[in-house]
């Protein structure tokens, strides 16, 4: 039997293209066995061919619904802890920048219920927890670099005690001016890792020589991961020098190790365990880390269990948010308005460390293309140091930033040339003979995109729309609307390379029941489902009979972080693994203890069969496990997973970092109050690709989810610091993620159908966690498209992020009194 | 002590004054079901129900947020929580809908919709009718708007939300036997703990009374403001005086002022809730306001009263009080008097009130025919959030003209206040282009705005103008063929 195992060992050498090229093909070719088509639509049409109940393909509900909704679902804070547990409460530097002068914490040890108090000089081990670059440390030794930054933690007997006591510190700062400007930053050179180029070809000479040159700048805002849950962990020590960590975290491994290093241990020692987060998004990949650490120094001092949760006030102003970005972009295009290259530079605010700012940067470089072919063009991205939080991933990753830049440029073309944006978007996209990226890998699926866009134009019936909407504008002063189509194409691996790896364990007991770990974590997005439901698939077994538990380092090492839209792509696969293995030896075993033939062996609806029609026989899974475990035949096993075919070379800005892209297309219709700035979006059509659904629903959650989130980042979510550089907007009274009412009164939403993913994903499924998210941007372009229709759309007025009220009406006001100005 | 019943079971629980119901659910009573997520009134996460017996003796529920309502305000109430709906292991239809429906993604925020939808559908069924009462789309945005959600985008809550109704219809197996509410005493003595105290007058007098004495204590109602100091500042409240029980309070009275004027007496310590049905009689720019005002755990709690006194220069209802000529009757150690609100605001956060003063009730004037009311609030986001800028515009067109302008704005000051520059450029003018430029140009010597979180000055004072120009294209819509769309149909009622 042909496995997706061993299609997809690992490339030996990463750079052998020929090589490489022939196993995509095989991979292309080859239809794995077993992988049919799934149901599609929120509804489930078909029953996926494994004839396991609640399988992959399926549309089952979430593994924890039932608990949500009853309160049982236990988070972090909901744990109960001995009666002598400690409560932790920060105390955080009051300025952006300066250097720590005087730290007194005598009257703060004084304060009734309080045990401990820590500070820098009293962590034995690592003081710097920087994820990937040194540059985080665990407390301010004497240099501050943004406000909210931790100077030391107590520890009392209640919540309430740890955060009175912190008010009793005698702190005295040397403040310094803070860099507040990420462009001026750049320009100086202050920056937390070196810039990057990724360039193809001749750009100079495309600018040259095109018919128009256009450019454009434009500021895109950061944003709040505004999980529901905050950050939060439970340490309790163990009876060796370790400690057990509770944590609402997407990255256990790292945790594992920065807590070991912090308290210098070895790793052993250290046991993190989550079993689900209340919402991460990016949020809590690196930056739950660091509470974990205190907590754990802690424990370990006093010997007692310790809990951490940050205050929401306190969370938003200490953890970092999405980057924000200062873009700029210089195009030639023809007279068609197609793009023939140019240069785009991009400065992603990273705050005042690296934490994973260059890959991020990184990604929104490579999606500064989104699903246009740029020619012959330059990239050039800046990480620019400033006096804030340490800015993080937030779903998209950089992405969403990168895309910005090239979305307006297509307005910006399509005003100048008086063509309707989605023909000026239309002509631009990847097509054969221009598809291959400005960093140099191949997009594959071409035709894809444009059936995803010229279904989605069709089906949102957007040129029958467009004559009613400049109609309608023609005769309305006031109210203006306005509609925009805006494709994705998303990359999907992490970049870093070592990191597209997975590990999966697999028990399967006595009675048959089976559970199954991975390296993966919950944080809602549905990743224990989807596990549960490859098993069901692979095992032909009901989804019921298959439990997942909480991810644990204990029980699969070395893990990445649930991050990149990898969860299931790489946990699948694992599992999968794992499954065919066990599979294998029970089989195996089966054709030896029960005299049949191994040959066409399959498991099918609970059971393990062999031959067909008359001598069809049948042995129930709980039969066989019962006998293979009284055959001394192990029924544990592991998998993992290593994606195969990526590379890429940062010395020459070029390779195949993707092992493919997922596509998608928005339509969004607004209206917009030029008196007042308000605005409302009343239409919004999705179609979005996931090639073959393992779960439709929790799909459907994503796109929906993904695509409210990335309109909420560009309309209302506004971050505000003041010119201290303390964040002002440190709350959910100031800072408006969208609500109910912000749900578009026409919501449609599909899932492509019967495009498998080209590449040998699991079951041919497709990432759906981060590329939703930039359907959004529709919503903002859908507003330009309106605020141009003031002056007869001869331009696309400049419309930085987020466009609140205000933007939208300072933008409506420069366009009314340009065009009283000219004639 | 704090008597009441919890999920149908009776719960004896000793409380500091400044406990909040999520405190004693999470940290006394190990009820973890209900999460903690902003602590301040805005996320929704800590939604639970809090139920009353009528007249009749069923129990009535209302949505709140647990994190900023006091603890002691339970005393003699019904609480339902999420852990107490589903009957052993069937679901109550507003779960399995969840359920079904794919509502839940993270769980977190999960309980506080479950509880929201829990009381809409109990509101649904309210008056026994079969099938229930219509969910229509702005009574599902008055449900469900104060119930943040980050990952599903909310389309599969609002399918939840509709299909809840399809399910066999149940109650909590402990509510039916609770109707009488008898198991609880709503009496609540006077606790003293030392100086420690959570005083619950039921009359005036004994309010009166307790302002004498103690005129430091601070008055909570809706807790909606005042509980934010407990919960984000870590102020500590030895003495806190409710005045949610008492009678006079809550009373809405018709009346006759002095100058002829009918209209009622609205009760110091009446909610947003109780007085939107009397506004969507009468006043139905302002009841349209009210829906944009916090969120229904907010409305459900937050009183009249109360947004006046805190005298907020973003409280969204004293602009249009001021538009209205609305007047206060005030009640203290010192007795009564009654003056017009124009003069009740002095600077910012800065009232007339007098040591032990209460707010006895706010005076509304009846709705005349011959008199208009427009109020515009614009904030980032439409739902549950705090006005930039608020204008809230009365007028009388008479013979073509405009009398008795009364123009009030929030945001723009540091305290509501009206712009009578710009009130005397429109008095006893045709509401024509001139004299609307004319008013747009006085708001200049009205306001000098400052900048914040929610909105430059700029911003505001180019705002505030737009405003006013809407307001003129409003009045030439009734005369004119002035363009058909003025407003957004979201914002416009």
């Amino acid at each position: 039997m042909r496995t997706l195992t061993k299609l997809d060992a690992p490339s030996r050498a990463t750079n052998d293209l020929d090589d490489a090229t022939t196993r995509v093909r095989e991979e292309q070719q080859g239809r794995i066995k077993g992988d049919g088509p799934l149901a599609r639509g929120t509804e489930p049409q078909e029953t996926p061919p494994a004839v396991s109940r609640g399988g992959a393909g399926s549309a089952s509900a979430h593994e924890s619904a039932v608990k949500h909704v009853t309160g049982r679902a236990a988070y972090i804070d909901d744990i109960a802890a001995p009666a002598d547990a400690l409560h932790l409460a920060l105390g955080l530097s009051p300025v952006a920048h300066g250097r720590l002068t005087r730290l007194d914490l005598e009257a703060v040890r004084a304060r009734p219920g309080v045990v401990d108090v820590v500070a820098f000089s009293d962590v034995p081990g690592h003081t710097d927890i920087g994820p990937v670059f040194p540059g985080d440390p665990i407390f301010v030794e004497d240099e501050i670099s943004y406000a909210g930054q931790v100077l030391f933690a107590v520890a009392a007997e209640t919540h309430r005690a740890a955060r009175e006591a912190v008010k009793a510190a005698i702190v005295e700062v040397d403040e310094q001016p803070a860099s507040l400007d990420p462009v001026g930053a750049a320009g100086r050179g202050e920056a937390v890792r070196p810039p990057h180029v990724q360039q193809s070809g001749d750009w100079q000479r495309s600018l040259a020589d095109a018919a128009h040159v256009i450019e454009g700048e434009q500021f895109v805002g950061g944003q709040e991961h505004f999980y529901l849950e905050g950050q939060a962990c439970l340490v309790q020590p163990t009876e060796d020098e370790g400690v057990i960590v509770h944590t609402s975290n997407q990255h256990p491994s790292e945790t594992q190790k920065l807590v070991a290093e912090v308290l210098g241990i070895p790793f052993h020692a250290v046991t993190v365990e989550v079993r689900r987060m209340g919402g991460g998004f990016g949020g809590k990949e690196t930056q739950a880390s660091p509470w974990a650490c205190i907590a754990a120094l802690v424990a370990r001092r006093t010997g007692r269990t310790t809990r951490l949760r940050l205050p929401r006030a306190e969370d938003m102003r200490v953890t970092g948010k999405r980057h924000p970005f200062h873009n700029r972009y210089r195009l030639g295009v023809d007279a068609a308005g197609v793009i023939q290259g140019g240069e785009l530079t991009l400065i992603g605010d990273c705050g005042y460390s690296p934490d994973l700012s260059d890959a991020i940067v990184d990604r929104a470089m490579f999606h500064a293309d989104n699903a246009y072919f740029l020619g012959e063009a330059r990239v050039t991205g800046h990480r620019a140091r400033t006096h804030t939080a340490s800015n993080t991933a937030f779903r998209g990753f950089g992405g969403p930033q990168g895309m910005m830049v090239i979305e307006a440029a297509m307005d910006d073309i399509a005003r100048r040339l008086g063509e309707d944006p989605l023909t000026i978007r239309k002509r631009n996209l990847y097509r054969p003979g221009r598809e291959t990226t400005h960093y140099g890998q191949t997009v594959e699926q071409v035709a894809l995109l444009h059936h995803v866009v010229e279904r989605l134009e069709a089906s949102s019936d957007y040129w029958a729309r467009r004559e009613a909407i400049t109609a309608f504008n023609a005769e309305s002063p006031v109210i203006k609307r306005g509609m925009a189509l805006t494709p994705v194409k998303f990359g999907i691996s992490f970049t870093a390379k070592h990191l597209n790896q997975a590990g999966a364990l697999l028990h399967v007991y006595t009675d048959g029941s089976v559970q199954i770990n991975h390296g993966g974590t919950e944080m809602g997005q549905g990743l224990h489902t989807k596990i549960c439901q490859v098993v069901a698939r692979e095992l032909a077994l009901d989804l019921e009979t298959v439990r997942i538990t909480a991810t644990r380092t204990d029980k699969v090492p070395n893990t990445s972080p649930t991050a990149a839209s990898s969860g299931a792509d790489l946990n699948g696969m694992a599992a999968r693994d794992a499954c065919l293995s066990l599979k294998a030896r029970l089989f195996d075993f089966a054709s030896e203890h029960y005299a049949l033939d191994r040959e066409g062996m399959r498991l099918e609806a609970g059971a393990l069969v062999t031959g067909a029609g008359e001598s069809e026989r049948r042995i129930p899974w709980g039969e066989l496990v019962q006998a293979a475990y009284l055959g001394r035949v192990s029924l544990s096993e592991k998998g993992f997973y290593a994606t195969p075919l990526i590379h890429y070379d940062r010395m020459t800005g070029q390779g195949r970092p993707f092992y493919y892209f997922a596509h998608g297309a928005a339509v969004a219709e607004v209206s917009v109050d030029t008196l007042t700035g308000e605005y409302q979006v009343d239409r919004v059509d999705i179609l979005h690709d996931v090639g073959d659904s393992l779960n439709p629903a929790i799909d459907i959650g994503q796109v929906e989810g993904g695509f409210i989130q990335g309109m909420g980042w560009l309309t209302s979510e506004e971050l505000r610091w003041n010119d201290g550089g303390q964040l002002i907007s440190d709350g959910p009274a100031t800072y408006k993620i969208p609500t109910y009412g912000d749900l578009p009164p026409s919501f449609n939403v599909e899932l492509l159908q019967g495009h498998p993913n080209s590449m040998a994903s699991i079951y041919r499924s497709k990432a759906v966690g981060e590329p939703p998210f930039m359907l959004g941007i529709s919503v903002w372009a859908a507003l330009r498209d309106a605020l141009s229709s003031i002056n007869d759309y001869r331009e696309a007025p400049r419309l930085d992020t987020p466009a609140t009220p205000e933007r939208v009406l300072l933008a409506a006001e420069t366009l009314r009194h340009r065009g009283e100005s000219t004639p | 002590m704090i008597d009441f019943l919890l999920n149908g079971q009776p719960r004896h629980c000793a409380a500091s004054p400044d406990t909040s119901v999520l405190e004693l659910l999470r940290d006394s009573l190990g009820q973890t079901g209900t999460k903690e997520g902003c602590a301040s009134g805005d996320c929704g996460a800590c939604t639970v129900a809090i139920g009353e017996a009528g007249p009749d003796g069923t129990v009535r529920f209302h949505s709140a947020n647990a994190c900023i309502t006091p603890a002691h305000q339970l005393q003699g109430r019904v609480l339902a929580t999420v852990e107490g709906l589903a009957r052993g292991e069937s679901l109550h239809p507003a779960q399995a809908a969840m359920v079904e429906c794919h509502g839940s993604q993270c769980g977190f925020c999960t309980p506080g919709i479950v509880m929201s939808l829990f009381t809409l559908y109990e509101d649904q069924h309210a008056d026994g009718t079969t099938p229930p009462a219509l969910l229509t789309p702005q009574r599902l945005e008055a449900a469900l708007g104060g119930n943040l959600c980050r990952c599903t985008g909310y389309r599969p809550i609002r399918d939840a939300a509709l299909s809840m109704g399809d399910y066999p219809h149940a109650r909590p197996a402990w509510l039916e036997q609770c109707t009488d509410a008898a198991a609880t005493s709503p009496s609540s003595p006077v606790e003293h703990h030392g100086d420690s105290a959570f005083v619950q007058p039921e009359s005036l007098a004994e309010l009166v009374d307790e302002r004498t004495y103690h005129p430091e204590a601070p008055i909570v109602a809706g807790g909606t403001d005042l509980w934010l100091e407990v919960t984000q500042r870590l102020a500590r409240f030895a003495r806190v005086v409710d005045v949610t029980r008492v009678t006079e309070l809550n009373a809405i009275e018709e009346a006759t002022l002095e100058d002829g004027r009918e209209g009622w007496w609205i009760g110091g310590a009446v909610t947003y809730s109780r007085l939107e049905p009397l506004l969507a009689d009468h006043y139905p720019a302002f009841a349209h306001l009210l829906h944009r005002l916090g969120s229904a755990q907010v409305r459900n709690r937050g009183t009249l009263g109360g947004n006046i006194a805190n005298a907020s220069p973003i409280g969204d209802t004293p602009p249009v009080l001021l538009a209205l000529g609305s007047r206060l009757w005030l009640t203290g150690p010192e007795g009564e008097r009654e003056l017009p609100l124009d003069d009740f605001f002095l600077g910012y956060k800065k009232t007339d009130l007098r040591e032990g003063e209460v707010i006895r009730a706010t005076f509304l004037p009846r709705h005349e025919p011959s008199r208009h009311l427009r109020v515009w609030k614009l904030s980032k986001r439409r739902e549950d959030d705090i006005s930039a800028v608020l204008g809230a515009f009365g007028w009388r067109l008479e013979d073509g003209l405009l009398h008795d302008v009364r123009l009030a704005f929030g945001g723009m000051a540091a305290t509501p206040k009206r712009a009578t520059a710009a009130e005397a450029a429109l008095e006893g003018q045709a509401p024509s282009a001139a004299a609307f430029q004319a008013a747009r140009l006085a708001l200049a010597e009205d306001f000098q705005p400052m900048s914040d979180v929610r909105g430059s000055a700029d911003y505001r004072r180019l705002s505030a103008a737009n405003l006013l120009e809407r307001l003129r294209l409003v009045m030439a819509q009734e005369t004119t063929d002035a363009p058909r769309e003025v407003m957004l149909h979201a914002y416009a009622h």
